[in-house]
């Protein structure tokens, strides 16, 4: 009998002291945490995407609260989140651009040369390390093995016909693909921008010509008809600046190469 | 048989010959739940280390001054109540460390801090200590073998880690995909270690 007594007494004193200390240790130790970062963090997307530049949610949350980060960062969430966060805050959210990420290549199964057959890892990576530039005779062409698909954790990224696509609607601009690309091809662009020019090449006009049916031969055509002016030819590509277009999608129309392309319709 | 001598030993059967992942087979869901990548890897076989050295020490005292009758200052046998004991000393233990190291050490918590409370029920911990009092080891000896018995868990986990990584670059067939290609990964894992069996020193 008493080493029932002495068993239930000692593991129950043995339990009371551990409760006991735990609970000393709980205010002890607490550590104190802002209950605007709460209150920050409870609005942000959660994805931990890295989009903001911080080290997480968490950490932009953080940063938000001490007031050391723009409340509008959070590309994730979009701009209803900048709202409810400027809210939190006490200032003005500012204008959040959206911006969704682009893959200027148009180099599709049939249209960009390979040098030969790739039958390595499925990894971009893995390919570049075939001459610097994978099996694409193109330098600037998107190899299409998808580590920027990979990268994506909004399932926003796909490989079609060898190229990259984004899904615009689900891409929240967070740039984790490009950072991803070995290639450095794949860009941020604003999601009101109605075309883009779908090549990378800087390679001169002949040289693309015998290696990509659907590269820009830097023609100047488009530079010659945009009525805005907005479109210059440099270094043997056209780039389009947005501070002058107008949007009318007159390059679009008339590119030989059809690599002016809509990004959306009206 | 000097005490340098016995922590020569314990440490070196800890750590390869009866590693506690590969010949014990204990600790195996943070083993195959946590390696995926390297750096978590190593988190995870850092924080066991912690875990296991610091209940070793603390079971190992609590085993000798209460529960064992020739030694506790109650003069009863409890010895019937360790699991028990050990289990409520483990939970404690792993929760006080958690709050502590969030206070005090907040760079060794945010590497660390995820992987604490998976601990919690990890059997490697548990294992530890019983097999302290199984092989009647003192205080040192226990706490030598709680953290040479992390460091196996470490050396484990990390090598299983990076095996994975490239894993996933090789060819294997399709129904492989998943756990299989890891568990096959393991036992060869462990069919090497099965090479330390039988080594003794002194």
């Amino acid at each position: 009998m008493t080493y029932v007594i002495y068993a239930i007494a000692i593991l129950g004193i043995l339990g009371a002291v551990f409760g006991a200390i735990l609970a000393i240790a709980s205010k002890v130790f607490a550590v104190e945490v802002d209950p605007k970062q709460a209150a920050v963090r409870e609005c942000l997307a959660g994805a931990n995407c890295g989009g903001c530049g911080f080290p997480g949610c968490d950490g932009y949350a953080a940063a938000v609260a001490n007031g050391e980060a723009p409340v509008n960062k959070c590309v994730a969430a979009g701009p209803e989140a900048a709202e409810k966060i400027a809210e939190i805050m006490g200032v003005a959210a500012g204008e959040a651009v959206k911006m969704v990420a682009f893959v200027p290549c148009s180099g599709t199964e049939g249209h960009a040369v390979k040098r030969f057959n790739y039958d390595g890892p499925k990894n971009c990576q893995a390919a570049m390390l075939f001459g610097g530039k994978s099996n694409m005779d193109c330098r600037f062409a998107c190899i299409g093995l998808g580590n920027c698909a990979d990268a994506c954790q909004f399932g926003a990224m796909k490989i079609v016909d060898g190229v990259a696509k984004v899904d615009r609607e689900q891409c929240v601009g967070c740039g984790a693909c490009v950072d991803a690309c070995p290639k450095k091809i794949v860009k941020l662009v604003r999601y009101d921008q109605f075309v883009e020019v779908a090549c990378s090449s800087h390679d001169k006009g002949a040289a693309v010509n015998k290696i990509c049916e659907a590269g820009c031969i830097g023609c100047m055509k488009c530079q010659r008809e945009c009525p805005a002016d907005a479109i210059v030819v440099t270094d043997n590509l056209a780039m389009i600046d947005i501070s002058k277009c107008v949007q009318c999608g007159h390059c679009a129309d008339i590119c030989p190469r059809h690599i002016i392309k809509f990004q959306y319709k009206i | 048989m000097g005490l340098l001598t016995s922590i020569l030993s314990i440490s070196l059967g800890a750590i390869l010959i009866n590693n506690f992942i590969f010949s014990q087979f204990l600790g195996c869901c943070p083993f195959l739940g946590c390696s995926s990548k390297v750096d978590t890897a190593v988190g995870m076989g850092l924080a066991v280390t912690f875990v296991m050295g610091l209940a070793s020490a603390i079971c190992s005292l609590i085993n000798t001054y209460i529960l064992v009758a020739e030694t506790s200052i109650f003069g009863v046998d409890l010895s019937f109540l360790q699991t028990l004991t050990f289990i409520l000393v483990i939970a404690a233990l792993v929760q006080f460390v958690e709050m502590f190291l969030k206070k005090a050490i907040p760079s060794l918590y945010s590497a660390l801090g995820i992987y604490l409370p998976l601990i919690t029920t990890n059997c490697a911990v548990l294992g530890v200590v019983l097999l302290n009092v199984q092989n009647s080891y003192n205080f040192i000896e226990s706490t030598v073998y709680g953290i040479t018995g992390g460091l196996g868990f470490l050396l484990a986990i990390v090598l299983f880690a990076s095996v994975r990584e490239r894993v996933q670059f090789a060819e294997y067939p399709e129904s492989f995909e998943g756990f299989p290609i890891c568990l096959v990964t393991a036992s060869l894992l462990a069919l090497a270690f099965m090479g330390f069996s039988g080594m003794k020193i002194f």
